[in-house]
C-alpha cells in the first residue's frame, strides 16, 4: 500500500500520462530496448537457435571454403607461373635407366646453342658445361701460405657466348666474352657477381687477373641478377673453347635457352632436332606449361558448382530462417497480442522480429565465415600452401549473413505486425 | 455513488437504435448538469475516464452479427464497475473496444476526453500503453522472462523514463506483495502469484483505468479472494476498475454493476 502510495507521487498520475501521451518520450521502447528484447527473442531457445543458423553457416561457409582455397591454389599457379618461367625452354641429354645407373642417351653438341639459335621463336640459347679443375684452386694472387685455412674455390664452368642472354643475366662491369674469345681459346673469364666478391675483385678496368691452379685467367666482366642458373652467380665462367683446351670438359650439361613467348611448345619440339635430326629423342626439353586451358576450365568449373552449392545453402539457409521465424511469429501471437496491449505499435513489433532474424543470420554469417576460413587454413596446411583469403570476402560473408536475415525476416516480421491484438489475447503465451 | 440509469447514460431503456441516436446530447449533458452527481458535474473536472457515446460494433457477415448495440456508458475517475454477463453476450467485444484493441463500428469512445474511434493507430497504441492496464484470464506473462522483466515489459511501450524503470517494478511488485518472487520465472509461480504480477505489470505505467478480463477465471477460490481484496486496495487507492466477468462473487466486489446481454448494457441497481 505504502509503496504504492509512493508509486502515485512520484508519478501523479494525469500529468505524466499527458506527458508521455503526447511527448513519446525518447524512452519509448528505442533502439536500445528493440535490441534487448530481441535477444531475448533469440535467446530463449538456445537449441533452436542452433539449427536455424545451421543452413546458414553452412551456406557462407561452403561459400567461404570455395572462394578461399580458389585463392589459395590461384597463389601457387601463379608463383609456378612467372614471366620467366614462361619464356625459358631448358634442354638436357635424356637419361636411360634410372637413379645411379641413369646414364645420358645423346650428347649436346658443342655449337648446340648456335644450331637452336635457327629455331625460329628463339630469342638467345647458351650453353653452361661443368669444368673439371680437379685438385686446382682458384685463386686471385698465386700465393702459397701453409698457415691459412684452405677456402673453397669458386665452382669454374664453361659457357657459350650466348649464356648470359639464355639466363638474362646483366654485365655488372666489364664485358661479357664473346664468340671470338670462344674460337681463339682466349684466356678470359667473367666471374659471377658473388665469386668476384669471394676473389676480391671489384673492378675490371685494371686488367685483374685470376689464376686456376698456376694459369692466370684475364677477368674481362662481373655478371649479376641472373634469372636462371642462379648458381652462376658463384661460379667462374670460361669460354667453351678455352674450357676445352686448358681442362678436361666432359659434354655439355644443359643448353638454356630464352623464348619469345608463347614458343614454349615449338621450341621444345624443334630444338632436339636442330641438336641431332638423327636422334631427337636423346634431348629431353623443358617447356613452360601452355597454361592448360583444360585444367583451367576444369578448375572454374568445380569453382562454380561449388559456388553454385554455396548458392543453394544460402538459399535453403535464408528459407530455414524465414520458416523458423514465421513458425516463432506463430507461437508467440499471445507475446505479440500482449505486447500490443501494451501500447507497442505494428511498428515495434515488425522491427523486433526483423532484428530477430537479422542478429540470427549475422551469427550464422559469422560461425560460418570462421568456419570457411577455418577449413582453407587447414586445408592449405595440410597441402602445404600458402593460404590466401581476402580479409573483405570473410567479412562481406558474414554481413552476407545479416543481409539473408533481414530478407528472410521481412515477411514473418510483416506477418506479425499484422496480427490483431483481440486474436493473440484468445490464445495463451 | 449509487446506479441511475439516466445519469449513466445507458441504453437500458431498449429502444430502437434510431430513436437512441437523436438522444447521445441529452443522454450526456443534461443529466451531469441537472443533478450534479458524478465529479464531472463540477466546473474543470477532469473528464470521464470512460464515455462510450452510441457505440455499434457489427461484425460483417453474412449475417451480421451485432454484438454491441448502440452502448451508452460512463464511467468516472475512482469508479470500480463490473460487467456481467453470458457467455456471446458481448463482453468480450466491450472489453477489446474499452481497452483500444478493437475499433467501434460506429458511435464513439472517449478515454480521458480523447477521441479514440477513428484515432490513428499510433495514438491508439500510445494510449493504450500510458492510460489503460490489461489483466487477462490466462495472465498473459512472458515464460522465458524474470517476473521483474514481465513487469518492466509494460514500461516499455508507455515512455516511462529509463532510470525509473527498475524502481517502478519494484515498486508495483512491492504493492502486489510479491518483493520476494522478483527473480522467479512465472513458471514456478502459483497461479495466484502468476495474476498478482500480472496486476503490477497492469499497474507499473501508471494507467487511469485498470481493465480486468474474467481475472479469477483461472484461480481457485483462495487466490480469486486473493486478487479481489488487491483490486479492493487499488480502488481504494483511487484507481478505476473495470472488470468483466461471470462469476457473482466478484462482481459483488464492485461499486457498480453492469449486465450486458444481446448487446445491451443495464446498470443493476445494488
Amino acid at each position: 500500500m505504502r509503496a504504492f502510495d509512493a508509486l502515485k507521487t512520484r508519478l501523479p498520475g494525469r500529468a505524466a500520462n499527458e506527458r508521455i501521451h503526447r511527448g513519446r518520450a525518447r524512452d519509448r521502447f528505442n533502439t536500445r530496448d528493440l535490441f534487448a528484447e530481441a535477444a531475448h527473442g533469440i535467446g530463449a531457445r538456445p537449441g533452436r537457435l542452433v539449427l536455424t543458423i545451421l543452413g546458414t553457416v553452412l551456406g557462407i561457409a561452403s561459400v567461404v571454403i570455395t572462394v578461399g582455397l580458389a585463392q589459395t591454389a590461384a597463389g601457387q599457379i601463379s608463383r609456378q607461373f612467372d614471366a620467366v618461367a614462361a619464356t625459358q625452354v631448358v634442354i638436357t641429354p635424356a637419361k636411360a635407366g634410372t637413379g645411379d645407373e641413369a646414364r645420358p642417351k645423346g650428347r649436346i653438341p658443342w655449337d648446340g646453342a648456335d644450331r637452336v639459335a635457327q629455331v625460329n621463336g628463339v630469342v638467345a640459347a647458351g650453353l653452361v658445361a661443368p669444368v673439371d679443375i680437379e685438385d686446382r684452386r682458384v685463386t686471385a694472387v698465386p700465393v702459397n701460405d701453409p698457415s691459412v685455412a684452405e677456402k673453397a674455390s669458386p665452382v669454374v664452368v664453361a659457357g657459350s657466348d650466348g649464356l648470359l642472354d639464355a639466363v638474362r643475366g646483366q654485365v655488372v662491369a666489364g664485358r661479357f666474352f664473346d664468340s671470338g674469345h670462344d674460337a681463339r681459346s682466349d684466356r678470359v673469364v667473367v666471374l659471377g657477381e658473388r665469386a668476384a666478391a669471394q676473389l676480391g675483385i671489384n673492378r675490371v678496368d685494371s686488367q685483374p687477373s685470376i689464376f686456376i691452379g698456376e694459369d692466370a685467367y684475364t677477368v674481362i666482366g662481373i655478371f649479376g641478377d641472373v634469372k636462371r642458373r642462379a648458381d652462376l652467380l658463384d661460379a667462374v665462367v670460361l669460354p667453351v673453347g678455352t674450357a676445352r683446351q686448358d681442362f678436361a670438359v666432359g659434354a655439355p650439361e644443359e643448353l638454356q635457352i630464352h623464348i619469345e613467348t608463347g614458343a614454349g611448345s615449338l621450341v621444345a619440339e624443334q630444338g632436339p632436332v636442330a641438336l641431332d635430326p638423327n636422334a631427337p629423342e636423346s634431348f629431353k626439353a623443358q617447356a613452360p606449361a601452355s597454361g592448360s586451358a583444360l585444367q583451367e576450365n576444369v578448375q572454374a568449373d568445380i569453382n562454380a558448382i561449388f559456388l553454385a552449392l554455396g548458392g543453394i545453402a544460402l538459399l535453403v539457409g535464408g528459407l530455414g530462417i524465414a520458416n523458423v521465424t514465421l513458425l516463432s511469429v506463430m507461437e508467440r501471437v499471445g507475446e505479440i497480442g500482449l505486447r500490443r496491449a501494451l501500447g507497442a505499435t505494428k511498428r515495434d513489433i515488425a522491427g523486433q522480429f526483423v532484428v530477430e532474424s537479422v542478429v540470427i543470420g549475422l551469427l550464422g554469417g559469422l560461425v560460418g565465415a570462421s568456419l570457411g576460413v577455418f577449413t582453407v587454413v587447414i586445408v592449405s596446411v595440410a597441402q602445404e600452401w600458402t593460404p590466401i583469403l581476402d580479409i573483405r570476402m570473410a567479412i562481406g560473408s558474414a554481413l552476407l549473413g545479416g543481409v539473408i536475415g533481414l530478407l528472410a525476416g521481412t515477411y514473418p516480421a510483416l506477418k506479425a505486425a499484422a496480427i490483431e491484438p483481440i486474436a493473440a489475447l484468445r490464445g495463451g503465451i | 455513488m449509487t446506479g441511475d440509469i439516466d445519469w449513466l447514460g445507458l441504453n437500458g431503456s431498449g429502444g430502437p437504435p434510431s430513436s437512441v441516436l437523436d438522444d447521445p446530447p441529452d443522454a450526456l449533458t443534461t443529466p451531469d448538469e441537472e443533478e450534479g452527481t458524478g465529479p464531472g458535474a463540477a466546473a474543470g473536472a477532469p473528464p470521464a475516464v470512460v464515455e462510450l457515446v452510441d457505440v455499434t460494433r457489427s461484425f460483417p457477415g453474412p449475417p451480421v452479427v451485432d454484438a454491441l448495440t448502440s452502448v451508452n456508458l460512463r464511467i468516472d475517475p475512482g469508479d470500480y464497475v463490473s460487467i456481467i454477463g453470458p457467455s456471446g453476450s458481448g463482453k468480450s467485444t466491450l472489453l477489446n473496444l474499452l481497452g483500444l484493441l478493437d475499433r467501434p463500428t460506429s458511435g464513439d469512445y472517449l478515454l480521458d476526453g480523447v477521441a479514440t474511434g477513428r484515432a490513428s493507430e499510433s495514438v491508439r497504441s500510445a494510449l493504450r500503453g500510458g492510460r489503460i492496464g490489461f489483466v487477462f484470464q490466462s495472465f498473459h506473462l512472458l515464460p522465458h522472462r524474470t517476473v521483474l522483466d514481465n513487469v518492466l515489459l509494460a514500461t516499455l511501450y508507455s515512455g516511462v523514463p529509463r532510470g525509473e524503470r527498475q524502481e517502478r517494478a519494484r515498486a508495483a511488485l512491492d504493492r502486489v506483495h510479491l518483493s520476494h518472487r522478483v527473480d522467479f520465472t512465472p513458471t514456478t509461480l502459483s497461479g495466484g502469484e502468476r495474476q498478482r504480477v500480472a496486476v503490477a505489470r497492469a499497474v507499473v505505467a501508471g494507467p487511469h483505468l485498470l481493465l480486468a478480463d474474467e481475472p479469477t477465471g483461472n484461480l481457485d477460490s483462495t487466490n480469486s479472494v486473493e486478487i479481489m481484496e488487491l483490486f479492493d486496495e487499488l480502488h481504494a487507492d483511487g484507481l478505476t476498475l473495470v472488470v468483466i466477468t461471470h462469476d457473482p462473487a466478484v462482481s459483488a466486489r464492485a461499486q457498480r454493476r453492469v449486465r450486458i446481454a444481446d448487446g445491451r448494457l443495464t446498470e443493476l441497481d445494488r
